[in-house]
């Protein structure tokens, strides 16, 4: 599988992008909507008119027309054919590319295997659940045996459950098929969740290319942190491993239990939205729960962010704006809080 | 199947009007009555027109007109509306000239095609050609342009070239748009050729009518009514069908 390189993108949403997806790899280009993640997509596709050059193994393909770039694409609606079945659908890339009809319909079962979807061969997509297109999508996307592949929010429209579950089956796919894949999301967990790297991309720039981990404990500027929603990061001197999957970690004065991965840490991150905040002390034992004192508030619905003093730390929590009305927040006030354990993220950072 | 034709119940309401009719006429309760044959001497009538041959020569020059020019209508509507919805260039050059014509009614064209082309055979079918070519060329159009971008652009990125995405992609998904235009004509061909065989042309449908209007024979008129009526429903009926038969699966 080839390697994707861009070299000084630029069109009328893209600035002067530079990127390099390694052959088997699958890049996560993540950002908010209207940032250009599907345009980039669309230049790659040569869907999209753009200044720069994109390589395919070093090898310039900017004269190559779509139809010749050998790449699968996922839209972000699907683009189904309504028209034809879901075998027709999934053996259309192969039938316009003239392939010999044995091996159409050995690719066929193939597939359809692959998606477990043998069931639906005859079906036509205005029968198919939102799950059950996605599959078909993929393996039409799938079907020519393209070296690269490029998927367009492909779970965006699924409900958390079913976008959960395509999601591990994608990983797996993408790994077992090696192909160089780059995925489209505005979703900060999926990111981490499936890219090898992410690269966050902001009004047409590129912020940050780096492992999930990288860009989570290290946001290199405020666009990034902002999107993957200005975590809390805490240096951390000790932690033992105390079962069940967990370690106990000491940082500031507090006592926190994370989620123990194999190796010892030294930094921990958690989200705002992940720091449970209450006026009247939580039920429960009496771990990762805290006591702090807000000494900021800032209501800017429908999330008020809340700043508190805990321990020796500065923690930024945030609650919906209505819930933070009833509790009647404000600065100084001493509120409950509860780190939620499966959402802590930790880090071994060598560099410092 | 709602619109599949099925007699059943759809026979019930004729059957209470024929029968109010027959009844009406014989008992000389309809004013002028002297114009009003019973629906049993009109089917009498019918059958006289049948067996000595007049109904089926003129039914037959007729349906060839419509035959004829309405096939070629459609198909130069289908090919210009294919071109125009294809290429924007074709379709930048195209659109306003027959933005202008199409407005014209079709009936507006004979007295300038009596004179270009003369009183023959071939004017009911330029006429018919031009009655069936303007709608079946919007409505391609129309079928066309509407056809989502992103599956042109999804079977693009599959590897087909641009005629094999038009042939299997934008020309099937504009069958539905491109078929009301051609049912709707159908039945319109029918109109439009008894109209310029009562004005100009002295065989057909029309022209029978025009000349039973003359000998005032009523039963004869509504014999050419029924026969009009009939032939504008199975027009469009048959394309109603084909239409199905083409889309049923995925619609």
């Amino acid at each position: 599988m080839p390697s994707i390189e861009l070299r000084g993108v630029t069109n009328f949403i893209c600035r002067h992008i530079d990127l390099r997806i390694e052959d088997g790899e699958l890049l996560v280009l993540l950002g908010p909507t209207g940032a250009g993640k599907t345009t980039l997509l669309n230049v790659i596709a040569g869907l999209a008119e753009y200044n720069g050059s994109v390589l395919l193994d070093g090898s310039p393909i900017d004269d190559t027309p779509p139809h010749q770039r050998g790449i699968g694409y996922l839209f972000q609606d699907l683009a189904l054919f309504p028209h034809l079945d879901v075998s027709a659908n999934i053996t259309y890339g192969l039938k316009v590319q003239k392939r010999p009809p044995a091996e159409i319909m050995t690719r066929l079962k193939e597939l359809l295997r692959l998606m477990r979807i043998e069931h639906l061969a005859h079906c036509f997509p205005r029968d198919l659940s939102g799950g059950e297109r996605q599959k078909v999508a993929l393996a039409r996307a799938l079907a020519p045996s393209p070296q690269i592949l490029l998927l367009d929010e492909p779970l965006s429209n699924l409900d958390l459950r079913t976008s959960k579950y395509l999601r591990i089956e994608l990983k797996s796919l993408q790994s077992k098929l090696g192909i160089t894949t780059i995925y489209v999301t505005h979703n900060q967990r999926e990111a981490e969740e499936l890219g090898d790297r992410i690269a966050v991309i902001y009004q047409g720039t590129l912020q940050q290319v780096g492992t999930p981990q990288e860009i989570f404990f290290n946001p290199q500027n405020e666009h990034v942190s902002e999107f993957i929603g200005s975590p809390n990061i805490l240096p951390c001197k000790h932690c033992r491993e105390i079962g069940q999957g967990l370690m106990e970690i000491n940082t500031g004065g507090l006592t926190i239990i994370a989620p123990y991965e194999g190796t010892e840490v030294n930094k921990i991150a958690i989200s705002p939205r992940d720091i449970y905040i209450s006026a009247e002390k939580p039920p429960g034992p009496d771990l990762n729960r805290f006591k702090g004192v807000i000494t900021e508030i800032d209501p800017s619905p429908p999330l008020t962010r809340i700043k508190l003093e805990v321990g020796d730390h500065t923690l930024l929590a945030e609650v919906p704006t209505q819930i933070g009305e009833e509790m009647d927040l404000e600065v100084g006030k001493e509120v409950y809080l509860i780190l939620k354990l499966r959402w802590i993220k930790t880090l071994i950072d060598h560099s410092g | 199947m709602a619109n599949k034709f099925r007699p059943g119940w759809g026979i019930l309401p004729v059957a209470l009007f024929l029968a109010a009719w027959e009844v009406g006429a014989r008992l000389n309760i309809i004013p002028a009555q002297l114009f009003f044959p019973p629906f049993s001497a009109v089917i009498e009538e019918f059958y006289t027109l049948i067996v000595n041959g007049v109904l089926l020569d003129n039914f037959l020059r007729s349906l060839f007109r419509v035959l004829v020019g309405f096939s070629l209508g459609c198909l130069g509507g289908l090919l210009v509306g294919v071109l125009m919805g294809w290429k924007e260039l074709i379709n930048k050059a195209l659109n306003p000239i027959i933005s202008i014509l199409y407005p014209i009614p079709a009936l507006g064209w004979l007295p300038l095609l009596m004179l270009w082309i003369g009183i023959n055979e071939m004017l009911p079918i330029a006429i018919i050609f031009i009655c069936s070519f303007f709608p079946v060329c919007y409505n391609t159009v129309a079928g066309i342009k509407g056809v989502d971008k992103n599956l042109i652009q999804a079977a693009r990125t599959l590897g087909a070239s641009e005629f094999k995405i038009l042939t299997s992609v934008v020309l099937p998904l504009a069958v539905p748009n491109i078929f009301t235009g051609l049912r709707l004509e159908a039945g319109m061909a029918w109109r439009v050729i008894i109209a310029a065989e009562m004005v100009a042309i002295p065989t057909g449908i029309g022209a029978l009518l025009m000349r039973a209007e003359s000998l005032i024979r009523i039963d004869i008129i509504i014999v050419c009514l029924m026969v009009l009526s009939m032939m504008c429903f199975t027009f469009e009926r048959v394309f109603l069908y084909l239409e199905q038969r083409l889309t049923a699966k995925w619609r």
